[in-house]
């Protein structure tokens, strides 16, 4: 009972640091131009472009 | 040196952000470019390319206008509007409200999932006490939250005495958790809180891809909107010039319209003297010239010089609003369209209800006491709770429309698509439908030199005709003459010198019409004429909605005389010299007749068509008001998006009758069980998944068939 005592509330809680962290990207935008972050990929910086 | 650089402040102070559209945005290269290329200029602070929305937002100085960044990003390569505020905005926030709501139900489905495993696998009673308390906790929280969207569309549906999908997931939600509740408090064996918060984690992920479905076509299609007469440039008293929005325009004021310009207003020519392109208005291709106190309507655009028009009639008082009230009449009775998974909902609710209802009175008669009686009604209502129906529809829906979007089309919505492959005849208009709309010139005269001459006087002019010769000279890979002094004249051209040649670029003089132009080099001149050509597929596509089983039928405001060679050409019946009114009253009689047309058309004269027709396509060189009552737009030069989208909503029909059928024989294996009582939580969560992904996997089968 103890290790579940342990394992519960990590369980819960690293759920919820998951649910926060797509809360906070929702809210971000960094889902706004999903189509645009799957190109930009390709953009090469511009220090080695040349 | 401590004091503060006072300027710079105010600089920061005066930072503005505009947003603009630019719909030729495709690729990284683009991005790259445009944020690039707008950061190097003076008086920018960031530009931010948005690729899914095609819009770029430039956070610049004050000084810097909007027209200075519109002419920024056309000295890079693309064309920009500015965007005006965002009218997706609403759909925008219910899709985030859904896929929060989507969240919330798989972090709920995880956890309680989780416990209720080693409850399956054993757990013993304090134990599984302790879990179904651990399970009420997060379970209660996440229904009430992520319940919200199907909870108030069931309340919606009943208060009107109607019943939706909504209804049996709404009270087959709520009996299971108040039944979980009740054997919780009462240490019972059996607590069904896995499968509520499941149920609603499928449904849920069905209702997000159904919508994002629809915001990702509106954002497609609103990049391309804002082309026409929005605004114009009114003359005041005193001499100066300001831009007014078009609804703010009155009878009486001056407007000047520069050339290439869509007129806001009706009115009358009052100086100058030019030609109209009516195409958008009426279908009529060949331009109409006009000289002082001729008539012009709001919609068409100059295709001559600057000219001066007294506004007779503005806003609502035009022709074209008028169209727009006969559009907006006549898509009235596509609302009334019950679509698939509403009508199967129909039929379902009632027989789930009642299967449950009768479960519950035949354990009852059996003597089962009414707390067994009770568990088994609600098992049945959980089972057959339409899990694989709620994603049997959106899934297919969502692959097919994403396929398409691949080659070229835009779906606005489901209901679109499940119209489309309903049609059995496909009307189209001819000017900018059947033909590109834009005028190519015929350069066969033209001795390479002589093009060369032509190309490096064209492309420093905004006439349409010019930019016209321009992208088609520069297109075949012709470099420019080393043209000097060019200066262009307000409806006569431009003229220049190539070394001691005096060379020029004119109206020509004599039969030719507006749609044709003459080249002047010394002594010696040609005549270039433009034609609109027919897109190069037109043929083919007839060809292939035929064997579809699609007659195809053109219906065209140009006249016959411009109609029949084309007609002839493509072997299929013709309507020419259709009023707007005359092309609705055509299809009306269609519908009547019992048919179900589809009508592909871009000019604002189609629209009231184009929203009456079973289902619409539009090319995204067409109106805005075109593009908005179609429910398609296809985005390639070619025509065969359109044979491509009845194709495809025909087979997407096909994988989601395929989805009812497998979710109907699914529960009717289901349901037998449920009614002998021997569902217990676990079977039910076991053949709830397994039904989803049954379902959702036949649906990625259409991508498959797309390529």
């Amino acid at each position: 009972m103890t290790g579940l005592a342990l394992l519960i509330p990590v369980a819960l809680g690293l759920g919820l640091l998951g649910l926060a962290a797509f809360f906070w990207a929702m809210r971000k935008g960094q889902f706004e131009d999903l189509d645009g972050a799957a190109q930009r990929i390709f953009i090469n910086d511009e220090e080695d472009d040349k | 040196m401590n004091a503060p650089p006072r300027h710079e402040d105010l600089l920061v102070q005066q930072l503005a952000d505009s947003r603009f559209t630019v719909p030729g945005m495709r690729c990284a290269g683009c991005i790259a470019k445009i944020e690039r290329g707008l950061g190097e200029l003076e008086g920018v602070e960031t530009a931010r390319v948005n690729l899914s929305a095609k819009k770029v937002t430039i956070r610049h100085q004050h000084n810097l206008s909007e027209a200075d960044l519109v002419e920024a990003i056309a000295r890079i390569g693309f064309e920009a509007q500015l965007a005006s505020d965002n009218p997706l905005a609403q759909d925008d926030l219910e899709a985030k409200s859904l896929f929060r709501a989507l969240a919330v139900a798989g972090f709920g489905m995880m956890n309680v999932m989780l416990l209720s495993v080693s409850i399956w696998s054993g757990a013993g009673s304090v134990t599984r006490e302790l879990f179904h308390w651990l399970s009420a906790l997060i379970a209660l929280p996440v229904i009430a939250y992520s319940g919200r969207p199907f909870f108030s569309s069931a309340a919606m549906a009943l208060k009107n005495a109607r019943t939706n999908m909504d209804v049996p997931i709404s009270i087959g939600v709520l009996l299971a958790t108040g039944l979980s509740l009740y054997e919780t408090l009462t240490g019972g064996a059996h607590a069904y809180f896995d499968g509520a918060v499941m149920l609603l984690f499928f449904l849920l992920a069905g209702r997000a891809l159904d919508s994002a479905m629809r915001n990702k076509a509106r954002a497609g299609i609103g990049a391309l909107l804002s082309k026409m007469g929005r605004s114009a440039t009114v003359l005041q008293e005193n001499g100066s010039s300001t831009s007014i929005a078009a609804e703010n325009l009155e009878p009486g004021m001056l407007m000047l319209v520069a050339p290439g310009e869509a007129l806001a207003a009706d009115g009358v020519v009052e100086k100058g003297l030019t030609s109209f392109d009516n195409s958008m208005l009426t279908g009529e291709s060949q331009p109409v010239p006009a000289g002082v106190g001729d008539l012009a309507h709001a919609g068409a655009i100059n295709l001559g010089g600057a000219v001066r028009i007294r506004i007779t009639a503005a806003a609502s008082q035009t022709v074209l609003a008028e169209i727009a009230r006969l559009m907006d009449e006549a898509g009235q009775s596509r609302s009334s369209y019950v679509r698939i998974a509403d009508r199967a909902a129909r039929i379902y609710a009632p027989a789930v209800h009642s299967l449950a209802l009768l479960a519950f009175a035949g354990w009852m008669v059996a003597g089962a006491g009414w707390y067994q009686s009770l568990v088994i009604a609600i098992a049945v209502l959980i089972i057959t709770c339409p899990c694989a129906m709620g994603l049997a529809v959106p899934a297919a829906q969502v692959v097919a429309s994403g396929a398409l979007a691949k080659s070229g089309l835009l779906v606005k919505d489901g209901s679109a698509l499940e119209r489309l492959a309903e049609v059995d005849m496909a009307l189209f208009d001819k000017t900018g439908t059947l033909t590109l709309g834009e005028p190519v010139p015929r350069i066969g005269e033209l001795s390479p030199e002589e093009a060369a001459i032509a190309l490096a006087l064209a492309q420093t002019s905004r006439h349409p005709l010019s930019k016209g010769l321009a992208r088609f000279l520069a297109a075949k890979g012709i470099a420019p003459a080393p043209v000097a002094d060019i200066s262009e004249r307000g409806g006569i051209g431009l003229s220049g010198r190539l070394g001691p040649v005096p060379v020029a670029l004119e109206r020509p003089s004599g039969e030719y019409g507006a749609l044709a132009t003459s080249l002047r080099v010394g002594e010696k001149t040609t005549v270039i004429t433009f034609a609109d050509p027919l897109r190069s597929d037109c043929a083919e596509v007839i060809a292939r909605l035929k064997a579809e089983g699609l007659d195809s039928r053109i219906v065209s405001g140009d006249r016959a005389a411009s109609v029949a060679p084309v007609a002839r050409i493509l072997g299929t019946d013709f309507e020419a010299a259709l009023l707007p009114e005359e092309k609705l009253s055509l299809l009306n009689r269609w519908k009547a007749s019992g048919r179900r047309p589809l009508m592909i058309g871009d000019g604002i004269n189609d629209s009231p068509a184009l929203a009456a027709a079973h289902a619409s396509i539009a090319p995204a060189s067409a109106s805005d008001i075109s593009q908005q009552a179609a429910d398609a737009v296809f985005l390639s030069n070619e025509l065969m998006p359109v044979a491509l989208a009845v194709t495809m909503a025909r087979r997407t029909m096909r994988v989601i009758r395929q989805n009812f059928g497998f979710a109907v024989v699914y529960n009717i294996l289901a349901i037998p069980l449920a009614l002998a009582g021997l569902v217990t939580p676990l079977i039910a969560a076991v053949a709830m998944s397994l039904s989803s992904l049954v379902v959702v996997g036949n649906s990625l089968r259409l991508a498959r068939i797309a390529r």
